[in-house]
């Protein structure tokens, strides 16, 4: 499997064109996607010292780090569900069981989708979350949800496949109607405020790297993406 | 103008850009931080061109048919918060102030818009009635203007297409991390405004209405159906959503639909939005 990973690095280039042309002459579905990148050309995501790796440069190390952030939400919100801090009112109750349904579909569908292909199923570390505390849970929300646009923003281009970068689109936007919700429970109207905004009034984005070495304080199985720049300390 | 002196800019933030404008440029790479840099660096006449020639055309629409169709749906979207704010509508204080957050973003949208277009912009003044908009849509929303109900269910739909608009050209963009990640960047706003407004709508009494769009059209207003087409999509690139394993038993149809926002073609969106003015 390593020499095959090291064959791999090295003709990266040619691997992904010739996956992408065998992809986009195709059905343009997961499943073809996913059932493709089962051929021995396109080697499993690796096993890292710290933790694991989303792999080679390409569509599946995207979903694959699509699949990381989702697993880290989805587990947050099941927290919360589970142990709901005192002071919830009933329609934060639901809106917040909304979102963890939300979550826990998107992280479902990267599995589905990446197959075989999919990176393990991550370990998380909430100890700096009092999750009995309103305010320490919702400014958590506030990091994941606000985390995530700039993630799915700062990696659509990396997505070569059309069908994929629809797919992140369909997903980020839903992010930021968390966002825009967690937000408004905090302070109201702070929905896109200039903490995260920029003069002309766009979201910002943040690289795979800058993504990972936040997302990486909450997980004790560390995801690193050596072929994006970014290996877990 | 100093032509040499904007090369130099971009220059700083993209050191492929002479690559980029000569033939023999190579794969799309890009730049970072578009809007804060470029944008912001007071572009000429002929950035547009050199633009257009540096990153080019994807797909089949060109870039520039791309960033237009954008600026309409702002400029619409700019006039219709100017026009809310400046009516006699009876907003609350908190009501005013996502209006007037909302308000700046749009016409900070077109603002950019039209600066990374230059020349190429299409005029405001070719839209609507010598750019006056009709906001009641040919009388299907008569009140739109003097009723507060009526203005928010307006602005939700304007938001929630306009997010569905955004998606739709991303396929256009692949790997184009300049103008895709504008685009983006512009995409998540406007559903954080969705969002917000439909949170707004929801205190006001419509409980039904969430911050996220439940099946396809949730807002109870019919005339709005087109906008909605195709949001209780269950099947995602060849997953069944609702086949997954959820929290108790699978993903609801509710969580499904709710999870994941659908996009419109630009021929939809037109449609949508030409009651309005929009040309």
């Amino acid at each position: 499997m390593e020499t095959e990973n090291l064959i791999e690095n090295a003709n990266v280039n040619m691997a992904r064109r010739s996956f992408l042309r065998y992809a986009g002459a195709g059905v343009a579905t997961v499943g073809v996607l996913a059932a493709a990148s089962c051929q021995k050309t396109y080697p499993p995501v690796a096993d890292t010292p710290k933790g694991i790796d989303i792999g080679a440069t390409g569509d599946l190390a995207i979903l694959n780090y699509a699949y990381a952030l989702e697993q880290l939400e989805a587990a947050f919100y099941i927290n919360v569900s589970a142990q709901m801090y005192t002071g919830a009112s009933a329609d934060e109750i639901a809106l917040l069981t909304d979102i963890r349904d939300h979550e826990v579909a998107h992280r479902q569908f990267f599995k589905a989708a990446l197959g075989t292909n999919a990176i393990q199923d991550l370990s998380v570390n909430f100890s700096a979350i009092d999750f009995s505390s309103r305010a320490s849970v919702l400014a958590a929300a506030k990091a994941f949800e606000d985390t995530g646009v700039t993630a799915y923003n700062g990696a659509g281009y990396l997505i070569q496949s059309a069908t994929y970068l629809t797919l992140a689109g369909k997903i980020v936007s839903v992010e930021a109607r968390h966002a825009s919700y967690i937000r408004n429970l905090i302070s109201p109207g702070s929905f896109a405020d200039t903490t995260v905004l920029d003069a002309n009034g766009m979201d910002k984005q943040q690289s795979i790297a800058q993504v990972l070495a936040i997302a990486n304080t909450y997980l004790t199985t560390k995801v690193s993406a050596s072929n994006y720049g970014y290996v877990a300390s | 103008m100093n032509l040499l002196g904007i090369i130099e800019e971009i220059e700083k933030v993209d050191p492929e850009f002479q690559d980029r404008i000569s033939p023999r440029r190579a794969a799309i790479r890009n730049i970072t931080s578009f809007g804060s840099k470029v944008a912001v660096a007071a572009l000429p006449f002929a950035f547009s061109t050199l633009f257009k020639k540096a990153y080019g055309q994807t797909g089949t629409v060109p870039v520039n048919d791309v960033l237009n169709y954008a600026l309409k749906l702002e400029y619409l979207e700019a006039a219709f918060y100017n026009a809310g704010i400046a009516s006699s509508l009876a907003f609350s204080a908190t009501e005013k102030s996502y209006l007037t957050t909302i308000q700046g973003h749009e016409n900070a949208h077109v603002a950019f818009l039209k600066t990374v277009l230059s020349s190429a912009a299409v005029a405001q003044s070719t839209q609507g009635t010598n750019g006056v908009y009709d906001f009641t849509a040919g009388g299907t929303f008569p009140t739109v203007l003097s009723n507060v109900d009526t203005y928010f269910a307006v602005a939700q739909a304007f938001e929630d297409t306009g997010v569905r608009a955004y998606k739709g050209q991303a396929q256009y963009l692949v790997g184009n991390q300049v103008v895709l990640t504008a685009a983006l960047n512009i995409h998540s706003v406007e559903a954080r405004h969705a969002s917000a407004v439909r949170l707004i709508r929801r205190l006001r009494g419509a409980t039904g209405t969430k911050p996220w769009i439940t099946g396809a059209n949730d807002t109870g207003i019919t005339a709005v159906n087109a906008n909605y087409a195709g949001e209780d999509n269950l099947n995602q690139g060849g997953v069944t959503i609702t086949s997954l394993a959820g929290v108790s038993g699978n993903v609801s149809v509710n969580a499904a639909t709710e999870g994941f926002d659908e996009p419109l073609t630009s021929a939809q969106v037109v449609a949508l939005v030409a009651p309005f003015g929009v040309k």
